[in-house]
């Protein structure tokens, strides 16, 4: 990848937003040095569980990890960072780039204003100070998907710094023992992203793809372990992880190895890394640029970024040409803390599961359009979305949008269990005959199933008789003081009924009959 | 303060035709010379009156007129428009076209132009002429020629900087200053030699070779030379231009082009135009576009105006100004096209004179011809006092600083993989960097990429960069404090003395020439000032001496109203290349130009 080396001079927590295709990037990353942020490091979501998993031995303290991100995540914008190019995913390689996207001399960066609000919003959402004024510097080092041979980046001061995000994550084997931690956001900058590179090994030949590089979201993570109340362990920068399951694996993988090196009398050495999937471990990169000096420098062609809010905003000024905070705040959706809040206030639904529907894309939605349109109990709906919609979803690996089934079908059927017209058993083969993607409606599917409960009570006291009278040795097993006895009665009768009948209905005619 | 009114032409000097030298010139330049003294009687027709009411926006030909001397046409007459000639179908777009290109062609030998883009010029006079039929000129730049120095991207014209780097490379756009040239009708007559990737003071440093001052072969420096020297080989003792936008103020000045871009970093703009005796401006950084012109040190570039009178660089200027969508660091409000007052009373107006600005490299001809400007200021009634820029004598070695950092940065991107220059080694990419770099790079821009580098090392930064950047504010301020006292434009000189042989210019290498020559002008670009260098009279040795005119930022008209005041003033004699215009006037009857009516 041609992603520039980063170093940072002390571990730490990084977490950045890039985009790529040539965007921007915002970079989250540690306030450098301080032993307070190693410590206050250890509760972020990555590195929490290396901690307890490793077991102290005797008259030793436990390891602890620091894990800092370092997160480039692409702006969903129409055009780049920089240029007017268009930002496209897979569009044709060098298809979408500017005189400015090739560095052809004498092309000068335009600010894209769509971007600058993407990361003023992304440093509300964050809790971020949002800088009123920030700059932009030139990094330069020699890659050949460089094409400037310098990124244009926000080294100095970046548009927003000091943020938190607070989440929830179950500690313990019980999903309920939520807890909540707090990650801090050194900073979220804008940064140009640089072109791809396609090693051809055969022709040892490089080709350069200048759309710039693929993929939505890239980590860096800076690991490092020491024992608590010791220095700062020598961090390692393991780059380019594109999704969360890798980085965890990584970040697991690479904290074990450091602590068993250190065990064994090694050491560990100030070096990047690349995940191996297959292998499941991290590797040395070849670090062939060795100490890199990144020659920062105020970029000349970019006027410092002013941000006003409705107090600073100048008297008359073109709306197209200010960014006001307090307007992007006012179009900020709703956020996740929130959402979750609220979900727990308005159903009566457990923590964990407000969690469960934000954490899968689209889940949320599909919740409250079922939610809209049917008469079931909240209570009701959460447990089937969350159990039965997200276990059919996961069981094929699909997204809530590749779903089947609809949320106006998956209501129409909760309303069929709502008013008694189906018992819990047949709603779920219901609910698999729906999944078959037929075009049938819930109500198609029952009626064509005979699925519709009995509702014909002198039928139903018919069955329940015959069924007393033809299992005389169960009734007189009851009868003897055995209370489990109507339970059996109870599944005859509904076997008689091919199962149409509702067992608490059963029940009620059975002991009537039985009594009488 | 400033009153409107009708622009004042300037008399043509007087021409005696039987007085013209005889001198060495190389053998195809002599070809044929004698024989065009006398043309045939009067075939021009000058609507004499008519065509010299213009407003300020206008087009002064000495060109013309010379041409006009030489046919006799008219001797009292003293002044024309190009433009309005055009418009009154006196000249057509293609016969200006030709007639330039054809001096061009005589003038080769100055090495002014690195490409010379006749057939673009000539379609595109072409298509002036059809909107001239029309009726439906596009301006007062409508088919006028103009040149370009030659680190403006131009679209489908080869783009060299004057360098092994960019030898070949065609540029796919124009830079916004050129497109707008292009867009009032210009014509391009093509791209002007400088030093390497503008570094340099002399326009001696390119690959092309360096460009020869027009002067050197005036009748005015000639007959001095005769006087003073005993040098029989005339030829080998030619002057420099200064730089780096020699190629364009040499172009300027032997009239083979009306005006011409260059560019202004240190006094790029300026230095040539004093040496070379015509106008040279330097706009208000963040007036005029820099999209596509290929950077020295962004943030002092700033596209420079060379014209042959101070009321045509205000017309390109009032063409060029303004915000780009494409470089943000254009100034946003909108610049209102601007014609320029002749200026009658100078009695409210405050010149200052900084002081620092008498050093003792400065010649005591440049010397007095300052004092002589600041008194006549005084006689016509101007206040003008001394003031003081306290940190001037830092302003050099502060711009080496930020100079080389900025170049190392913008050079980098020439690393031979897109464009320009790529070596045959094959190694490694960084062997392929190292060896491309190395052959494309002369060794002043190698130089000024190792320093910049050295500067922006994470361990010299603090101790070099940013304490030149902190100097640059205080140079700045040093011009905000002088205008905020009362001074309206600063009066200096442009240069230390008059332009020097080559052989003299190159005792001296490239990085003490340039720390020399800039001396004056380059804090300017350090505050982001505009200014203007103007042509003011003759040395002893019958050479151009310009003094510079320094502005309050944006006040680029009010510059150019005093500057265009003090050129009515001093008469600054026009050039006298009679052999140049004898030749030239061979080609105005060849080419049958001479039977055009101008009605």
């Amino acid at each position: 990848m041609a992603a520039p080396m980063l170093r940072w001079c002390c571990p730490g927590r990084r977490f950045a937003f890039a985009r790529v295709g040539c965007g921007s990037c915002h970079r989250r990353g540690p306030p450098t040095g301080s032993t307070s942020n190693g410590k206050r490091g250890q509760s972020t979501v990555a590195q929490q569980p290396h901690i307890t998993a490793q077991k102290p031995r005797k008259g030793e303290r436990e390891w602890a990890a620091v894990v800092g991100l370092e997160i480039h995540a692409q702006i969903a914008s129409n055009s780049k960072l920089f240029s007017g190019s268009q930002v496209h995913f897979a569009a044709p390689p060098n298809s979408l780039v500017s005189f400015f996207d090739a560095s052809l001399p004498g092309t000068l960066p335009v600010l894209n204003r769509r971007c600058v609000e993407a990361a003023v919003m992304t440093g509300l959402a964050l809790d971020c100070h949002i800088n009123r004024k920030s700059l932009f510097d030139r990094k330069h080092y020699f890659y050949a998907d460089l094409p400037a041979g310098y990124q244009i980046t926000q080294q100095r001061l970046p548009i927003a710094v000091n943020g938190s995000l607070a989440y929830s994550v179950s500690v313990g084997r019980k999903p309920s023992q939520m807890v909540t931690r707090t990650v801090r956001v050194k900073q979220i900058q804008l940064e140009q992203d640089s072109g791809k590179s396609l090693h051809d090994d055969l022709r040892s030949q490089t080709l350069i793809d200048l759309n710039r590089a693929e993929g939505q979201l890239r980590v860096d993570a800076n690991i490092s372990v020491h024992r608590p109340g010791e220095p700062l362990g020598v961090r390692t920068e393991v780059k380019n992880l594109n999704s969360a399951r890798f980085l965890a694996r990584a970040i697991d993988y690479e904290i074990q190895r450091q602590i068993n090196e250190l065990e064994n009398g090694g050491e560990i050495l100030n070096e990047t890394r690349s995940f191996d999937y297959k292998l499941g471990c991290t590797v040395p990169m070849r670090d062939k640029e060795g100490k890199q000096d990144y020659r920062f420098m105020p970029e000349p062609n970019l006027p410092p970024l002013l941000l006003y809010d409705s107090g600073s905003l100048p008297p008359g000024a073109d709306p197209q040409q200010v960014i006001d905070i307090d307007r992007l705040r006012e179009r900020l959706p709703e956020l996740p803390r929130v959402t979750r809040e609220r979900l727990v206030r308005q159903y009566g639904m457990l923590p964990e599961h407000s969690c469960a529907l934000l954490n899968e894309v689209g889940l949320l939605e599909f919740f409250q359009s079922v939610i809209k349109e049917t008469r079931a109990e909240p209570k009701k709906v959460t447990s089937w979305v969350l159990n039965t919609f997200l276990g059919f979803l996961k069981q094929q690996n699909l997204a809530v949008s590749e779903s089947p089934v609809t949320p106006s079908a998956l209501a129409e059927l909760l309303d069929l269990l709502d008013r008694k017209a189906i018992s819990s058993s047949a709603a779920k083969q219901v609910f698999e005959e729906l999944w078959r993607n037929e075009g049938k409606t819930p109500a198609q599917i029952v009626a064509e199933k005979k699925l519709e409960l009995l509702q014909d009570l002198e039928a139903l006291e018919q069955l329940c008789r015959s069924t007393l009278e033809a299992h005389p040795h169960v009734v007189m097993d009851l009868k003897r003081g055995n209370p489990r006895a109507i339970n059996k009665l109870i599944g005859l009768v509904r076997k008689a009924t091919l199962g149409r009948a509702d067992p608490t209905a059963i029940k009620e005619v059975l002991e009537r009959q039985l009594s009488s | 303060m400033v009153k409107d009114g009708c622009a004042h032409v300037k008399p043509a000097a007087a021409t005696d035709l039987s007085v013209f030298l005889l001198v060495t010139w190389s053998l195809w330049w002599q070809t044929g010379h004698e024989d065009h003294v006398g043309p045939d009687p009067p075939r021009i027709i000058f609507s004499a009156g008519k065509a010299l009411h213009r407003g300020a926006l206008g087009w002064k030909a000495e060109w013309l007129l010379s041409i006009i001397r030489l046919l006799r046409l008219s001797p009292t007459l003293d002044g024309l428009e190009v433009s309005v000639a055009l418009k009154q179908g006196q000249v057509t777009p293609t016969e200006l076209c030709q007639r330039c290109l054809s001096l061009i062609k005589k003038t080769k030998f100055l090495n002014a132009y690195i490409t010379v883009s006749e057939e673009v010029a000539l379609k595109q006079a072409e298509e002036a002429e059809k909107r001239y039929k029309k009726g439906h000129s596009l301006g007062d730049l409508d088919g006028i020629p103009i040149a370009v120095k030659d680190n403006f991207s131009t679209s489908g014209i080869e783009t060299t900087c004057a360098s092994n780097m960019l030898k070949g490379y065609v540029p796919p756009y124009n830079a916004t200053v050129v497109q707008k040239l292009l867009d009032q009708g210009a014509l391009l007559m093509g791209k002007t030699n400088l030093d390497e990737f503008a570094m340099g003071s002399g326009s001696t440093d390119g690959i092309f070779g360096p460009v020869k001052n027009p002067w050197s072969y005036s009748k005015q420096y000639r007959e001095k030379r005769k006087q003073n020297s005993h040098s029989e080989n005339e030829d080998s003792n030619w002057l420099i231009t200064g730089g780096s936008s020699g190629g364009s103020a040499a172009a300027v000045s032997a009239f083979t082009c009306f005006a011409a871009l260059g560019s202004d970093t240190g006094g790029s703009t300026r230095n040539p135009a004093a040496h070379c005796g015509v106008v040279g401006l330097k706009p208000s950084y963040g007036l005029v576009s820099r999209h596509g012109l290929i950077p020295l040190v962004n943030s002092m570039d700033v596209p420079g105006i060379l014209t042959r009178c101070v009321d045509d660089a205000a017309t390109v200027l009032g063409i060029l100004a303004g915000h780009d969508p494409k470089d943000s660091t254009t100034i946003q409000d909108p610049v209102k096209p601007f014609t320029l007052p002749s200026l009658t009373d100078v009695s409210k107006l405050c010149i200052g004179i900084p002081k620092e600005y008498l050093t003792p490299e400065l010649s005591s001809e440049v010397h007095s011809l300052w004092s002589k400007a600041a008194n006549l200021f005084e006689s016509e009634g101007a206040k003008v006092i001394e003031v003081s820029l306290p940190h001037t004598s830092y302003s050099i070695v502060c711009y080496h600083v930020l100079c080389t950092s900025e170049v190392a940065s913008n050079m980098a991107r020439f690393d031979g993989l897109e464009y320009g220059h790529r070596c045959d080694s094959s190694v490694s990419t960084e062997a392929m960097y190292a060896a491309t770099r190395r052959e494309g790079f002369n060794d002043v821009v190698r130089g000024r990429i190792l320093s910049g580098n050295f500067f922006l090392l994470k361990e010299n930064y603090e101790n070099y960069f940013v304490k030149a950047q902190k100097v640059r504010r205080l140079i700045a301020n040093d011009f905000v404090n002088v205008f905020n006292s009362g001074v309206d434009v600063l009066l200096t000189p442009t240069t230390l003395s008059e332009a020097v042989p080559y052989t003299e210019f190159i005792k001296e290498d490239n990085r003490t020439r340039s720390a020399q020559d800039d001396i004056f002008t380059q804090a300017v670009n350090m505050a982001g000032l505009p200014a203007v260098s103007v042509p003011m009279a003759l040395s002893t040795q019958g050479l151009p001496i310009g003094l510079q005119f320094i502005g309050r930022a944006f006040c680029d008209q009010q510059l150019l109203t005093v500057a265009k005041w003090f050129e009515k003033q001093v008469q600054f004699p026009v050039i006298q290349l009679q052999e140049l215009m004898d030749d030239c006037s061979s080609v105005f009857e060849n080419e049958k130009l001479a039977s055009v009516s101008l009605k």
